[in-house]
């Protein structure tokens, strides 16, 4: 039922899309026939090239910053003591938009894939430790209590209850930073680099006047933040099948 | 040279008829003792009578200043079922954590079947039924009362008394364990009827049917002590008293010593055969207890008996509230 109304929903952007095109008939807006068509012509080289570093980019920062914040986010929530040295630092950087830190993250990482994954990272990184930290200290001690009589040590509580509890948390702060992480993406991009879907859309296109492959390249960057989007759906569905249990 | 090791022939000389008028004496008395250590058997006999030795107990919550327990010492005896009662927020509950090893004294001794509590890892043979909150909501029913099991099986500790022959066998052993696991968790889901739900999540139950399987999920690892909360307070009259029974059946079957917290007056008269009575806090020995051997059976609770046990407690607790 869901997966069916998502499709209808396509389609009828797609529908919007082509009947504003026929109106206004002009070169800077294809209609989407034109735009599945250079999509496709440019689909093994170049596009899809530019779409699998694009996509490298993103899941490298979002591993990286699961791997690094989940268990900073542990330490903060089951130590009070850490988290109150560690609160004021947290709470000054996080509203901090990271997408201005840029110039000094290409000074200290070059212009490679190195500090386009590092910016992302910094945006997921705070996203992730915020919602973790909550979940961790929000935990009822009545239920950290009755695990513990059960046997359970340090790392037997990380394994089944603090892990467990945080999971969904860090899915939804993913899900949730999913569209500023492309937006960031997108920007980094588009200049000085020669790969990506940015550099593609602005460098390769756009400038060229190629607006079909333009599209394309729009088209392939929205496929990008949804199939994630997909990604993250799906691992939800079956890491925490409590939350959909009725 | 030490001054006084040089004078030790000439005291052992002035030492050795005293040594001579004494040795008899002693003698004597270890002939009167028929076993043949003392000292070491009466230990053993303390600890398989004595399931839970409370001495001296002192415990504040940090930040204040009045004491919850003060010099407090009272002691179950194996087999045992306990009620507690008291009103809310006297520490009925502080006394379980402590006993359970999840909260520090912060003087004197706990002990739980000979091992002093807290150590460094919890022993995981005291079991511990809440109120609510207990069940992992990310776990099915099932794995909710695997979960003490597989948290040896994390620890690589062998389930619980696992058959001499094949004991010590590390790694293989933990995974030839696996069936025995399941047959004892399928046991207990059967035991409480919870069979048919075994797949569900906590939220999906009723609160009756958590609770059993909050209970199920302790029997899982054979312990030596069961301490129930308020296990019931939040379930309906019929679904409470109900469940009460299925506490009393399975003392009478396991023999489990049980110690039950509740405020509940009703509650703990027709369970513990001895009740202790806590009022306000500092608590300090001598404890107040209740003889009431009348519980343990279903009819108790329509019987002159329990009226006037009621009644007792009553009085004993509104006398110091």
């Amino acid at each position: 039922m869901r997966n069916r109304d998502t499709l209808l929903a396509a389609l009828a952007l797609l529908a919007g899309w082509e009947i504003l095109a026929l109106l206004l008939n002009r070169d800077i807006l294809p209609a989407p026939t034109a735009v599945l068509a250079a999509f496709a012509s440019q689909l093994p080289m170049p596009l899809g090239y530019h779409f699998l570093v694009s996509a490298w980019r993103v899941v490298a920062s979002i591993a990286l910053a699961v791997l690094l914040a989940t268990p900073a986010g542990l330490v903060l929530g089951q130590y009070p003591r850490v988290n109150r040295f560690f609160a004021p630092v947290v709470y000054l950087t996080y509203p901090i938009p990271k997408i201005v830190l840029l110039p000094i993250v290409l000074l200290f990482f070059g212009i490679g894939d190195a500090s386009k994954i590092v910016i992302i990272f910094l945006i997921l990184f705070f996203q992730i430790l915020v919602v973790v930290r909550d979940q961790a200290s929000a935990l009822r001690p009545e239920l950290l209590y009755s695990v513990r009589s059960l046997g359970a040590g340090r790392r037997a509580l990380l394994r089944f209850v603090y892990l467990p509890a945080t999971l969904p948390a860090v899915l939804t702060a993913i899900r949730l930073s999913i569209g500023t992480a492309i937006a960031v993406l997108f920007f980094t991009e588009t200049f000085a680099t020669n790969a990506g879907l940015g550099y593609y859309i602005i460098v390769d296109t756009f400038q060229r006047l190629a607006y079909a492959q333009m599209y394309a390249g729009v088209v392939a960057m929205s496929l990008l933040g949804l199939l994630l989007y997909f990604v993250v759906d799906y691992l939800e569905r079956v890491l925490c099948p409590y939350l959909f249990a009725k | 040279m030490n001054p006084h090791s040089r004078g030790g022939g000439t005291a052992a000389l002035f030492c050795l008829p005293l040594a001579f008028h004494i040795a008899p004496h002693i003698i004597e008395r270890v002939n009167s003792q028929k076993e043949p250590c003392p000292r070491f058997s009466a230990a053993i006999r303390v600890r398989f009578s004595r399931m839970i030795e409370i001495q001296n107990l002192d415990f504040t919550y940090p930040g204040q200043t009045t004491p919850l327990f003060a010099h407090f010492s009272w002691r179950v005896e194996r087999g045992e079922f306990w009620s507690v009662i008291g009103p809310s927020g006297c520490g009925k509950s502080t006394l379980l954590h402590l006993i359970v090893g999840v909260r520090a004294a912060n003087g004197g001794t706990i002990t739980v079947n000979g091992e002093s509590v807290p150590r460094k890892k919890n022993r995981g043979k005291t079991g511990l039924v809440l109120q609510d909150y207990g069940m992992l909501p990310w776990a099915t029913v099932r794995e909710n009362i695997e979960l003490g099991l597989r948290i040896r099986e994390f620890y690589g500790q062998s389930p619980p008394s696992p058959p001499p022959s094949r004991a010590g066998k590390g790694a293989r052993e933990g995974i030839r364990s696996r069936p025995r696991n399941n047959a004892r968790v399928d046991f207990w889901l059967d035991r409480f009827g919870l069979a048919t739900l075994r797949d569900k999540y906590p939220t999906q139950i009723s609160g009756g049917q958590r609770q059993r399987a909050a209970i199920a999920r302790t029997l899982v690892l054979e312990p030596d002590v069961l301490l129930m909360d308020e296990p019931f307070s939040a379930l309906d009259a019929p679904t409470r008293e109900d469940l009460e029974q299925v506490t009393l059946d399975l003392q009478a079957e396991t023999k489990t010593t049980t110690v039950f917290v509740t405020h509940n007056i009703e509650e703990a008269v027709f369970l513990g055969q001895k009740i202790l009575v806590l009022g306000a806090p500092p608590h300090r020995s001598p404890v107040r207890v209740v003889e009431n051997p009348g519980a343990g059976r279903a009819a108790y609770r329509d019987e002159p008996a329990f009226a006037d046990k009621a009644r007792v407690l009553r009085e004993m607790l509104t006398s110091h509230a």
